[in-house]
């Protein structure tokens, strides 16, 4: 596989399980790069399962990641997002007692190097903290950049999310139910931000409402119990009657 | 809900439609961030206040110095527990370092202080280099216990080896030459206190450094959410193993400097009380605020020498009723509660 035309994540015969039961089975996935996605599935389908093996959050029992035709099956969480794979929370996982800049910066401070630097003073760090400070603009948090994170909003706390992952540069952006919790209102607002991003971000996001699925993503995955149940376009997918049964027909989305 | 010191500037600068920066000039982010680091003028204040005891209190100069050296010691735990959130109950373990090396080094090379701190922090800073590799790996109540043994083990390794640090009778024949060759340390305290009082403004100035450095936020990023960092692409654990030795350097010169004012090492020094000590007095104050550590010393200090007045083999029940009351009604400590107040004064 070469690195050039390599996919920009993939996975080949993923698998894992907590004792009995099986989380994930024999995934194998490909995302060019750009492509967005959307990974959808019943509750318990191992979707958050899915980025946690892709992110090194929870080691696999068998089965290989690549990132670019690159295998980092092996490494380590940190050692993954340095190479360009961010991920968000479906539960907010921020900085509670830093104000968003100081969150945001702290992000870039560790992707450029300096973060070891004890020396040095923060506010020195003038290309990064304006960095941090441009990406908080891009999202429409330049008003909430001096507020500790505790005080902000609920929806903004998920941007902020989105703000943090940005600040490490991804290649491949993994989003978690990006709107959970969020009103239905100001879920849209979200879902723009993640439309505004740059076309060579590859993006794979989990998300229950169908209304957005069908409106942001250019192909969708299906999940049903730890495998890949279907893959396609919008339309492929709303015209597959397997879908439609095990999961569009059977309950309720939301 | 506690808006920190800075926050309230924040009020002033915070204009986003004139956000973008000029030529040149900072941006008003990096303003922000500077103002954050800026020195309050109560800073100042306490500074000067350390001073008074020369002129208040001399004959309790010798109570100051060791109030100065537990500052300090309360300092080096801060940047650990305050700001990367370890729990330590061995942290006495550099201390004891810091003083058996600072008291070897007079007794068997030379008397001159400044050096015996330097080899001092070296020393703590080696020993707390090399068990920084456990100390990263663990958290929580694992943490707590492999720092309790690994104190008690230091305790007990000196104690048996009193060929080296005369066990249980203590290190006899630390011979210290005056500091600069001119102020003898006599019985009044006033050189110690002098020279205690230096050396932790000197390291105060590098801690306050520190916590306003890209890696002081890491430290905060770690403290406040563990399990997010490695999503940010941290490498936590080398960020906790640089803290852990440094603090171990800190602390190591604090026990150097108890080593050099007294003339005398005992196995005190590598106590478990010392240990929990300092964390009280950390907590008394609050952590993470790095002032807290300073004014908890001087609270337990005091309070211990006011009890221990009173009723000399109970003076713990008093410091007990004080921890009670303070981790109760200010889980903050004493300047959380403090900040807490002054924040809701001037919002009316």
């Amino acid at each position: 596989m070469s690195e050039a035309n390599a996919p920009a994540l993939s996975t080949r015969g993923l698998a894992m399980s907590f004792g009995s039961l099986v989380v994930a089975k024999d995934i194998d996935l490909s995302l060019p790069k750009g492509v967005r996605y959307a990974l959808i599935g019943p509750n318990g389908a191992g979707k958050t399962t899915l980025i946690n093996l892709m992110t090194g959050m929870l080691k696999p029992n068998a089965g290989q990641i690549f990132l670019g035709g690159e295998d980092i099956t092996a490494l380590e969480p940190q050692e993954r997002v340095r190479r360009g794979l961010a991920r968000t929370f479906q539960i907010n996982s921020l900085f509670p007692g830093l104000t968003a800049l100081e969150a945001v910066t702290l992000a870039v401070c560790e992707r450029r190097g300096s973060s070891g630097e004890f020396w040095s003073k923060l506010s020195s760090q003038s290309e990064a903290i304006d960095e941090a400070h441009e990406i908080l603009l891009r999202l429409r948090l330049g008003d909430s950049c001096y507020q500790p994170t505790r005080e902000l909003p609920y929806g903004r706390q998920r941007l902020l999310e989105i703000a943090l992952a940005l600040a490490t540069r991804p290649k491949v952006l993994l989003l978690d139910e990006p709107a959970a919790g969020v009103p239905q209102e100001e879920s849209g607002d979200i879902f723009e931000a993640v439309a505004d991003l740059s076309q060579d971000i590859t993006l794979l996001f989990i998300e229950h409402d169908m209304h957005v699925v069908f409106r942001f993503a250019s192909h969708i995955i299906v999940l049903v119990g730890g495998m890949v149940f279907a893959q396609g376009s919008p339309a492929e997918i709303a015209a597959d009657p397997r879908v439609r049964e095990v999961y569009l027909g059977k309950r309720k989305h939301g | 809900m506690i808006p920190k010191s800075g926050n309230r500037l924040s009020d002033k600068i915070m204009r986003p439609q004139d956000a973008m920066s000029l030529a040149g000039a900072p941006s008003q982010p990096q303003e922000y961030l500077r103002s954050l680091s800026r020195w309050h003028p109560l800073e100042i204040a306490f500074w000067l206040a350390t001073l008074l005891p020369f002129f208040l209190f001399p004959t309790y100069l010798s109570l100051a110095s060791q109030i100065a050296v537990a500052a300090l010691f309360a300092l080096s735990l801060d940047i650990i527990l305050g700001y990367a959130g370890i729990v330590s109950l061995g942290h006495a373990a550099f201390f004891g370092i810091g003083a058996y090396a600072a008291g070897l080094f007079s007794k068997f090379v030379w008397g001159e202080p400044f050096s015996g701190l330097l080899i001092a922090a070296a020393m703590a800073a080696l020993i707390g280099y090399l068990t920084s590799f456990i100390i990263a790996r663990f958290r929580h109540l694992t943490l707590i216990m492999i720092t309790l043994g690994l104190g008690l083990l230091l305790a007990e390794a000196a104690n048996s080896a009193g060929w080296l640090t005369g066990g249980s009778d203590g290190l006899q024949g630390v011979k210290i030459w005056p500091v600069f060759g001119y102020f003898k340390f006599d019985l009044y305290g006033t050189t110690a206190y002098g020279y205690s009082l230096a050396v932790l403004f000197l390291v105060f100035l590098a801690v306050r450094r520190l916590i306003h450095s890209p890696f002081g936020l890491s430290l905060r990023g770690i403290r406040e959410n563990w399990t997010r960092m490695p999503a940010v692409g941290a490498d936590s654990r080398a960020h906790i193993r640089k803290a852990y030795t440094i603090a171990a350097a800190i602390a190591g010169i604090a026990g150097a400097v108890i080593a050099q004012t007294t003339q005398t090492v005992s196995l005190e020094a590598l106590s478990f009380e010392r240990s929990a000590d300092v964390l009280v007095m950390l907590v008394l104050g609050g952590a993470g605020r790095l002032y807290g550590g300073l004014v908890g010393a001087i609270i337990f200090m005091v309070a211990r020498d006011q009890f221990s007045g009173i009723a000399p083999q109970y003076w713990y029940f008093g410091i007990g009723i004080l921890l009670i009351l303070v981790v109760m009604l200010l889980p903050n400590g004493i300047l959380g509660g403090l900040a807490k107040l002054t924040a809701r004064w001037s919002r009316k």
